[in-house]
């Protein structure tokens, strides 16, 4: 439904992307995840056909984005990030205007715009002035603009920043309830709702696509090991020795010394093997003081954390803490 | 081409706002106070005359009143119509909603007519006021119907040309204050351009004159209809709507 190849794009002299290729399949949710200024915004407006690309291309619901634009806006909603509303006009209205702009026919219009107001929980307001709006409200409102020509591709630029927890509970189930008959592309700072919301993930650091996938396959792809992290009060070599020699374990690598002379280490074994039963059984034998034993390298956020940490460290030629070059080299 | 709705929402935008209704007041408050007087004098010049046979023959509505109250009112328009189209797209930009008006199905040019459009009937709502005076002065004297359709036709010609360039200058720029004031320069500036014809050489001279919006405006309110004058406005006003086409393409690929 989305492909872009090798999109460039220049502002005079500084390159906001640089050759980024992805693609979103009919129906997918993708979480475009990234860290400010890393290209998410300017990928998104390319897409929605605010602005041209520099270079590359892009294709949306099989139309290209700057041939074909007028093709291609007929079938987005876009969000952009900071919600740009009228500010001087009420919320029926506007939602109207959007749909007749959007070529909703004037026969359906009136019921569709009711619809989206239900479903994005904005109809108690549609009679009052946006400006008057709470962020909440005025996010649901932007949200409702997006979807309500019924378009078969979202791109939502951040939709739920600015929200308390129950709205974001809310505009995320809304997300999720659009899958299957829209395919959504959204960018996003909070990584849990990438892993709640999305199937596929595609993560942008400085204008260059560093990884992208299903979740699970980025997880363990980034991390080929379980790794168990351990902090324990004992003689250090003897810890050591004595983890090494856990069937099934690959590496120990001790990470810290604390001031009470407890060792914490990073504990690597073949994926799918849990060791966590073997260290405390070890420590207990041992009558080692056991602080603290957790799985770590499992979720999107420590994938996302490597990468960026990584990409950094190389930037500034810094010894990196994580074989940062490797892991970069290894995306796809 | 989706002109109408973008039309209905820019003239909604104008009429929701206090901007509107505070132009058309002082600008019919205005023209009122100049109407007054323009006619008090008239009146009394007529008596005057009406005393003496030989000087009053001459005198008509056409001449003593309708043309003089035009040339002062498009002095004022000249401040007034920065203040309607400053905000057209000065204030999308600002606001950002540029950035969704134009990821809308709907072309640029779609989006710069409808937005003309509301301009201008925002501008003949303005000029419609002014109708009351000659239907004043049909009450009491015969009016030359005329020269006073085309006198109409000539105010409706140049505010189509100061709101062209008035909306050019608020492609150009996020702030509607800097909008309105390159508006006013530019207007003003066709307005006196003529004066300079007499100080450069020849041949240069007549393209100073033939720019001035003075050398072609009064010949209306005489009730002349020339296409030379005619096509003076139309002309510059397709210039004017081919640069801001040009200048919101030039925006989209300076993101």
């Amino acid at each position: 439904m989305i492909e872009v190849q090798n999109l460039t794009k220049q502002y005079g002299p500084v390159t906001a992307i640089r050759d980024v290729s992805f693609a979103v399949a009919p129906g997918e949710i993708v979480g475009f995840l990234g860290p400010n200024g890393a290209g998410k915004s300017t990928t998104m407006r390319i897409l929605a056909c605010f602005m041209p690309a520099t270079g590359g291309s892009a294709r949306v619901a099989g139309y290209d984005v700057f041939r074909e634009s007028m093709e291609v806006r007929r079938r987005i909603g876009y969000l952009p990030e900071n919600v740009p509303l009228y500010t001087d006009m009420r919320v029926a209205p506007y939602l109207d205007f959007v749909a007749e702009v959007k070529g909703v026919p004037r026969s359906a219009r009136k019921k569709r715009v009711a619809d989206v107001m239900d479903r994005c929980l904005i109809a108690d307001v549609q009679h009052r002035l946006i400006r008057n709006l709470s962020k909440g409200y005025r996010q649901r409102v932007g949200l409702a603009q997006a979807i309500v020509s019924d378009p078969a591709v979202l791109i939502l630029d951040e939709p739920t920043i600015g929200l308390d927890p129950r709205q974001i509970t809310e505009i995320r189930g809304l997300i999720k309830s659009l899958a299957g008959e829209h395919t959504v592309i959204l960018s996003t700072h909070i990584l849990p709702e990438v892993s709640m919301l999305c199937t596929g993930v595609v993560i942008i650091n400085r204008g260059e696509i560093v990884a992208q996938g299903p979740i699970d396959r980025l997880v363990e792809e980034f991390f080929p090991t379980a790794r168990v992290e351990v902090e324990v009060v004992g003689p250090r070599a003897a810890v050591l020795d004595g983890v090494r020699a856990i069937q099934g374990v690959v590496r120990v690598e001790e990470t810290a010394v604390a001031g009470n002379g407890a060792g914490r280490f990073v504990v690597e074994s073949a994926r799918g093997r849990d060791v966590r039963g073997e260290i405390f059984q070890l420590a207990a034998q041992q009558r080692w003081t056991l602080l603290e034993l957790r799985q770590v390298g499992m979720t999107l956020e420590e994938v996302f954390m490597r990468i960026v940490a990584g990409e950094e460290s190389e930037a500034t030629a810094a010894p990196a803490a994580v074989p940062a070059v490797e892991v970069t080299e290894a995306a796809p | 081409m989706r002109i109408w709705p973008i039309y209905k929402k820019e003239l909604r935008l104008y009429f929701t706002s206090p901007v509107a209704y505070v132009i058309l007041t002082t600008f019919l408050f205005i023209a009122g106070y100049f109407f007054t007087s323009i006619f008090s004098f008239f009146v009394r010049s007529s008596m005057q005359m009406a005393m003496n046979p030989q000087m009053g023959r001459d005198l008509n509505v056409t001449d003593s009143v309708l043309r003089p109250l035009f040339g002062n009112l498009s002095v004022i328009l000249l401040f007034l119509i920065p203040l309607v189209t400053m905000r057209l797209f000065a204030e999308e930009r600002r606001s950002g909603t540029i950035e969704l008006l134009l990821t809308y199905p709907v072309r640029d040019g779609a989006v710069l007519i409808g937005k003309y459009l509301s301009a201008l009937t925002m501008y003949a709502t303005m000029i419609a006021g002014t109708l009351v005076y000659p239907a004043m002065l049909a009450f009491f004297t015969r009016v030359e119907w005329g020269p006073l359709a085309t006198g109409y036709l000539g105010f409706l010609l140049m505010g189509a040309l100061f709101l062209a360039i008035g909306l050019f200058a608020s492609s150009l720029t996020e702030n509607q204050i800097v909008a309105a004031l390159i508006t006013f320069g530019a207007l003003l500036m066709l307005w006196i351009i003529g004066w300079v014809a007499d100080l450069v050489p020849a041949p240069y001279g007549a393209v100073f004159t033939h720019l001035s919006v003075l050398e072609h405006n009064d010949t209306f309110a005489k009730g002349v209809l020339d296409t030379k004058d005619v096509i003076y406005f139309v002309d510059l006003t397709a210039l004017a709507l081919f640069l801001t086409l040009r200048s919101l393409e030039a925006r989209r690929w300076k993101g």
